[in-house]
């Protein structure tokens, strides 16, 4: 990422072309090689990409921990779902949805944000675990008196992407290839998870980022440089919270239906996992982080075939593997890149000289 | 022209300990002040009342005439009073010049959208930021570690860099919590230059310090406090012979 940017400028536009080139490929190339199921499943990685984003923003830049993340992307599922469902009969555009279901879940963001201002490390994340849980639990209790969420049975039926009459749950013929709706969704997904990547790089070299970063590294310090560090916070709190909430949105679309169970504590952590086994505050590693927690745990399902055909029997259930290894994974990290998989370069320094 | 600075009775109470009772000050502009006083006297707590980092529980501070207490202190630094701290507190893992960036947030203004759309405006208030932060670094000499993390620099560069980060904020006041602790002779001789080339540039400086003779010789006037009370305010010549401020440092009567 760093050398690209030093190559000469004709070098340079031919490797952005090649890599743009292979984005646009690899959707059909996945599928030729390892089936649809993994073309759904960089689908959702991309989503994973653009909450570990919003996360970060939180997290890595304003040193903010929060264990409730989840719940934003909740909000803008939700306030998709319930403006584009037979669930009230109304279906408004997605181009509307979208942006606001973002305006929402920043709103939620500053809710949650503005009461735990003077909380820090693990006082603020035991409050953001409460508020992710409460939104869970609302989304699963307010079906009564009045039905607005559907409760535990979630809301189905959900309205695909669509422009004009252009929709994305239908397949198309293009250039003698099928383009199903997960190859049109990883379109919209590589956009939206691109826009993320370069919102999140021009917002860590600026002014706004700079003065995140400031008061994860000295709070008092940055009060006393001028720093308004109420509104500031509250600012890293909006922006992760639209990042999340536009996730949540296409989340919705893309599924088709959404139900509370989508969106529990482990979900929250999982997210945080991605930016800290990434790299904290540092955009390659988060995306890295994404990528590889979204497709390893998928990745492990081969284990039980596998266990079938050399063994005869499965000895160990995949999803209790999957977990077993998965704290083995955090363990080992920790002890031995603690910085994260691959930090920023001045992540890296600062676990290095303690 | 009333004082720069003037603290009318600032009384400072932590349950039953009284930090600072009644402090009567009065800065005038251009000078070097000195605050001094023997260790646990409430310097470093006046300097938390006057910066907004503590409320004081009783007086007021004015600032240009105007009320000063009860601004939180992101207000007080934009109202023109920047500060160094006594353990340096500096943004350990940004770069030195990052760290004066940061300074000047305050008297910037670029917001969310600025920063993503990168517009003539925002390019040319960072471009500017970038370019007032090096002069700062040149200012106090550490210009060539611009790209060294802050943690990384020797002591007395941290120093400099917090005076650095301090002055990019623009204030007309700079208040300065030991500056000269832990220096040499050589890097103290520095900084005193450093010290009267900001008064000559137009910031008044307010100094605690324990080097005496830094003091005595630099500052144009002097306050001493003890036990959280002002005991002697006066040129450094007067305060020097005072046999309150003698009996405060070497405590009891001496002879």
């Amino acid at each position: 990422m760093h050398r690209l940017r030093d190559l000469p400028p004709a070098t340079r536009y031919a490797a952005y072309a090649l890599i743009a080139l292979a984005l646009t490929a690899l959707p059909f190339l996945v599928e030729a090689v390892l089936g649809r199921t993994w073309v759904r499943i960089i689908d959702v990685a991309l989503l994973f990409i653009m909450l570990a984003l919003g996360l970060n923003v939180v997290v890595g830049y304003a040193g903010l921990l929060d264990l409730g993340y989840v719940a934003f992307f909740a909000v803008g599922a939700y306030a998709y779902a319930l403006l584009a469902s037979p669930h009230f009969g109304v279906h408004w555009p997605f181009f509307a949805l979208l942006p606001l279901g973002a305006l929402v879940a920043c709103v939620f963001g500053v809710l949650l944000g503005a009461p735990t201002l003077r909380l820090r490390g693990d006082y603020l994340a035991i409050v953001t675990l409460g508020f992710g849980e409460i939104i869970r639990i609302f989304l699963n209790n307010l079906n009564r008196p009045v039905n607005i969420t559907n409760g535990p049975l979630g809301i189905t039926l959900i309205d695909p992407l669509r422009i004009g009459d252009l929709s994305l749950a239908r397949s198309y013929e293009l250039l003698g290839l099928t383009v199903a709706p997960v190859h049109s969704y990883y379109y919209v997904f590589l956009a939206a998870a691109a826009f993320s990547i370069f919102v999140s790089l021009r917002l860590e070299d600026s002014r706004i980022g700079r003065a995140w970063i400031a008061i994860r590294e000295d709070e008092v310090a940055a009060k006393a440089m001028g720093i308004n560090t109420r509104d500031v916070k509250l600012l890293a709190f909006a922006m992760g919270a639209t990042f999340g909430g536009v996730s949540g949105g296409l989340f919705a679309s893309f599924q088709g239906f959404v139900s509370p169970e989508s969106f529990t504590l482990l979900d929250s952590i999982m997210i945080l996992c991605m930016v800290v086994l990434g790299g904290m505050g540092h955009v390659p590693g988060v995306v890295l982080g994404a990528l590889l927690l979204t497709a390893l745990p998928e990745a492990l399902r081969y284990v039980a075939p596998l266990q079938q055909e050399f063994l005869g029997r499965v000895v160990i259930d995949p999803s209790d593997l999957r977990m077993l290894l998965f704290g083995l994974a955090l363990v080992l990290m920790m002890l031995f890149r603690p910085a994260g998989l691959w930090p920023s370069r001045v992540r890296k320094r600062e676990f290095a000289s303690g | 022209m009333s004082a720069l600075l003037e603290a009318r009775g600032v009384c400072m109470r932590f349950g039953g300990l009284d930090a600072l009772s009644d402090v009567w000050l009065a800065i005038e502009r251009g000078v070097i002040y000195g605050l001094i006083g023997p260790n646990g006297a409430g310097k470093t707590t006046f300097f938390n009342v006057l910066t907004g980092l503590y409320e004081p529980s009783a007086g007021e501070v004015l600032f240009e005439e105007r009320r000063l207490s009860g601004c939180k202190p992101h207000q007080v630094a934009e109202a023109g009073i920047a500060r160094t701290f006594q353990n340096i507190r500096l943004f350990a893992n940004m770069t030195a010049l990052e760290n004066v960036m940061v300074g000047r947030h305050v008297r910037t203004k670029g917001g969310v959208l600025g920063a993503v759309f990168r517009d003539a405006r925002t390019r040319a208030e960072e471009a500017d930021i970038t370019r007032r932060a090096r002069e700062l670094l040149d200012y106090v000499g550490i210009g060539r570690h611009a790209h060294a993390l802050a943690k990384n620099l020797s002591y007395g560069d941290q120093r400099r860099l917090e005076i650095a980060r301090a002055l990019a904020t623009e204030p007309r006041l700079l208040a300065l919590d030991e500056p000269a602790a832990g220096m040499n002779a050589t890097e103290t001789a520095e900084l005193r230059g450093l010290m009267e080339r900001i008064r000559a540039d137009g910031v008044t400086l307010l100094l605690i310090e324990h080097d005496v003779k830094l003091v005595m010789g630099l500052c144009d006037r002097v306050a001493v406090l003890d036990y959280g009370k002002r005991i002697c305010e006066g040129v450094p010549a007067e305060v020097q012979c005072n046999p309150a401020v003698i009996e405060a440092y070497l405590g009891g009567h001496v002879g």
